[in-house]
């Protein structure tokens, strides 16, 4: 038999097709679902929980005739992520849990698990591919599927962890997983792809923050680009970046929000003109291929996992973070998300977005 | 892989006699046993048939055979119905059971209790999962209607004294049920002598097929009817019966009781090397349940430092196909009730696992066993002192 991989399995299609691939590529599979977060399980005190998607993905192991285990991960999505998220938002950022659930659960514990297992690999069902150069040096690469590319909340990955990786359905787009998925005889080939936050549940996030007890309203100033107070609000998460409508009025003419700066608790509006921001400041940025010789360069900037990649210059600054300088303008780099480097199909790194300027 | 199944107190495989002896009535003896002609006459006869084979087996002249869907439905039938229809005759409320039931007890009381205005409450049991027949017969008074005891726990295999117990309980007038589920594969129950009110069994813990079993119910013990419906099972269980399965139990009892005693003394001795090799080649490992006082082919244990969950896996990737306790399929690493109302600590409780032994069981496999498991649990522990060290 070929090497040993485990490969996370959610019930869903891709990750049933992943499975699939590496049974026919005759490695040694072993199918594992984390148990994150189900808050209604418990509360069912329901000790043996069979949600669908346990019982799905354990239909599909049986299919393939590999071993599916669930791993309880509970504390620790709890602690890495759940918690993360909460803090966040206290903070008035906005976060992204995928990509933290990613560095710290996935590739943490699942990876760790897959060792202990003696499992040479861990595999999941993203949409993105490694390629390794002559150095043995992994590379992250985008999706072949452009619209799937998942990429982004896969840029906090170190090179160790890529190194134990492997993406299936990196060289593969969605229609051809799901003609997969129907091939493999899969129940689940027709399964509409997941969209939410899997912890927040029907609530919303929103919700689940109110159900938390998380402080959102802090109220603060609202200052103009010149740093004069135009006013007061009543919590930076009521506000986006762009927004328009309930600003106010007496201000003359139309005023957007420019940016919101968490550190002061202060929203900065302006005029159409003044909107934009073409400086981004990260955290401590995590290079893919270990560490970067150069200390500026040329790339492209996504802001967002559905943002089109801008032009950028970036400089690495001394405590590691880095600062990008964009070619033009853009409206929604929001502190706490990520700002991934990319040079055409090659993920370079990220950061979390600090703070953002306009210069 | 190699693989090796030390799971029987979980399922067990159908004896190919068993097979035979069901496969006519999927087909070619296809009636329903209620249709008054010929191809009815004759379901109906080998249901009848299989009933009184069950009877006579078990020495129940004076009981109630009920075909039902398995262990868990007879249960049911017995707590829902017995304590329902017993309020109803003397108006007392509360269900009494020990702290080591099955969960078709322990939730079924907790949902009588929270639906239906039943009080419940649970018997401590000894360190050894066995009841205490002088706290049992404290407990009991006029507000008990239904006092429902474990013949033998699944997840530690201890044998409660039911005889004694049933007996305690009649002198007060109260009825009693116990679910022999895992005990009808190893004992040689009499019933006449046991003297219990109603017991539940099931085929596929005794290389019988799944999804049948049997309540049994002394004859004039009260008992509502849960599914309702055809007269089917002298009105106390309605739906079409079963045939091929209730024909196949008949024949897995009657095989599990031929050989039951021999089976038993080859059982035996396979789990005592089991237990003693377990227990001297692994540091900090426990016995669960009684040491003598449980069935032959039962050995269960608590390790420290690690989770069952994992050893478990551990296990099966290695080939060995065992449980953690009941058959629990899904990852959670909370501790068992069970073992907790045996007075084990949360953090010891976590690490159990259960070998049971059945009739394919040979020494060669129990010796491959102990040789592996105590690199295995060597392993783990260190991986949890390394993870909890993080």
């Amino acid at each position: 038999m070929g090497d040993k991989v485990v490969v996370a399995m959610s019930g869903g299609v891709d990750s049933s097709v992943a499975a699939g691939l590496l049974v026919e590529q005759g490695y040694d599979v072993t199918g594992m679902m984390l148990k994150m977060w189900v808050g209604d399980c418990d509360q069912a005190e329901n000790a043996c929980c069979t949600p669908e998607s346990i019982a799905q993905a354990r239909e599909v192991a049986s299919l393939f005739h590999i071993p599916f285990y669930v791993i309880d991960v509970k504390e620790s999505f709890k602690q890495n992520v759940v918690d993360y998220f909460i803090q966040a938002y206290q903070d008035g950022l906005t976060p992204n849990p995928c990509f933290q659930c990613n560095r710290t659960i996935k590739w943490g514990e699942l990876l760790r698990k897959a060792s202990e297992m003696g499992a040479e690999f861990m595999a999941t069902g993203h949409y993105a591919r490694i390629r390794k150069d002559e150095n043995r040096l992994c590379h992250l690469i985008k999706g072949v599927d452009e619209k799937k590319d998942q990429t982004y909340a896969l840029s906090g990955l170190t090179q160790s962890q890529l190194q134990h990786t492997i993406f299936p359905l990196g060289g593969l787009i969605k229609s051809e997983v799901r003609e997969m998925a129907r091939k493999y005889c899969l129940t689940v080939s027709e399964k509409e792809d997941s969209q939410d936050l899997c912890f927040v549940g029907a609530q919303g996030y929103r919700g689940f923050l109110k159900q938390y007890g998380t402080v959102l309203a802090k109220p603060g100033l609202i200052k103009n680009v010149s740093g004069d107070i135009v006013g007061e609000h009543q919590g930076l998460n009521q506000y986006t970046i762009g927004q328009r409508k309930g600003l106010g009025s007496g201000l003359g003419i139309p005023h957007y929000v420019i940016s919101l700066d968490s550190n002061k608790n202060e929203v900065i509006i302006g005029t159409q003109d003044e909107l934009g921001q073409n400086v981004i400041l990260t955290n401590p940025f995590n290079w893919i291929s270990g560490n970067h010789d150069k200390h500026f360069g040329t790339a492209q900037v996504k802001i967002r996992y559905k943002s089109i990649p801008a032009p950028c210059n970036y400089t690495i600054l001394e405590d590691s973070s880095i600062r990008i300088d964009l070619d033009k303008p853009v409206r929604d780099a929001t502190p706490g998300q990520i700002a991934v480097l990319y040079n055409d199909d090659e993920v370079l790194g990220s950061g979390i977005i600090q703070s953002t300027m306009k210069e | 892989m190699d693989r090796i199944y030390l799971d029987y107190a979980a399922t067990t495989p159908v004896d190919q006699q068993v097979l035979e002896a069901m496969l006519p009535y999927f087909s070619h003896e296809f009636g329903n046993p209620s249709s008054a002609h010929y191809y009815g006459q004759q379901a109906d006869g080998a249901i009848e048939q299989a009933r009184r084979t069950i009877k006579s087996l078990y020495n129940a002249d004076g009981y109630d055979v009920i075909f039902t869907s398995g262990g868990s439905e007879s249960d049911n039938l017995a707590l829902r119905g017995a304590a329902t229809e017993q309020r109803k005759r003397t108006g007392a409320t509360k269900i009494l059971t020990s702290s080591v039931e099955h969960d078709a007890i322990t939730r079924t009381a907790s949902q009588l209790q929270q639906k239906s205005g039943f009080i419940y409450a649970k018997l401590r049991v000894a360190n050894n999962g066995i009841i205490d027949l002088s706290s049992l017969e404290e407990q009991l008074n006029k507000q008990v209607a239904l006092v429902s005891i474990i013949y033998a726990n699944n997840e530690i295999g201890s044998i409660n004294p039911i005889k004694e117990a049933a007996k305690i309980c009649h002198e007060k007038g109260i009825l009693f049920h116990t679910d022999a589920v895992q005990a009808a594969a190893h004992l040689n129950i009499d019933l006449n002598g046991l003297d219990v009110d109603y017991m539940s069994i099931s085929a596929h813990k005794l290389y019988g097929p799944k999804g049948v079993g049997v309540l049994f119910k002394k004859k004039f013990a009260p008992l509502l009817t849960q599914i309702t419906g055809g007269a089917q099972e002298s009105g106390l269980r309605a739906g079409t019966s079963n045939v091929p399965l209730i024909v196949g139990m008949a024949k897995a009892l009657e095989l599990n009781l031929e050989s039951v005693e021999t089976e038993n003394i080859r059982l035996l001795s396979l789990r005592d090397q089991l237990i003693t090799g377990v227990l001297e080649n692994i540091s900090g490992t426990h016995l669960t349940g009684d040491h003598t006082n449980r069935l032959s082919n039962h050995a269960s244990f608590v390790f420290e430092g690690l989770s069952g969950n994992d050893l478990l896996i551990a296990l099966d990737m290695a080939g060995f196909a065992v449980s953690s306790g009941s058959a629990c399929k899904v990852g959670n690493p909370k501790p068992s009730e069970v073992l907790l109302g045996m007075g084990i600590k949360p953090e010891l409780a976590i690490g159990s696992l259960r070998v049971t032994l059945g009739k394919f069981s040979k020494k060669e496999e129990i010796d491959r066993f102990i040789t592996a498991l105590p690199e295995i649990v060597n392993l783990l522990r260190k991986e949890k002192r390394s993870e909890n060290g993080r």
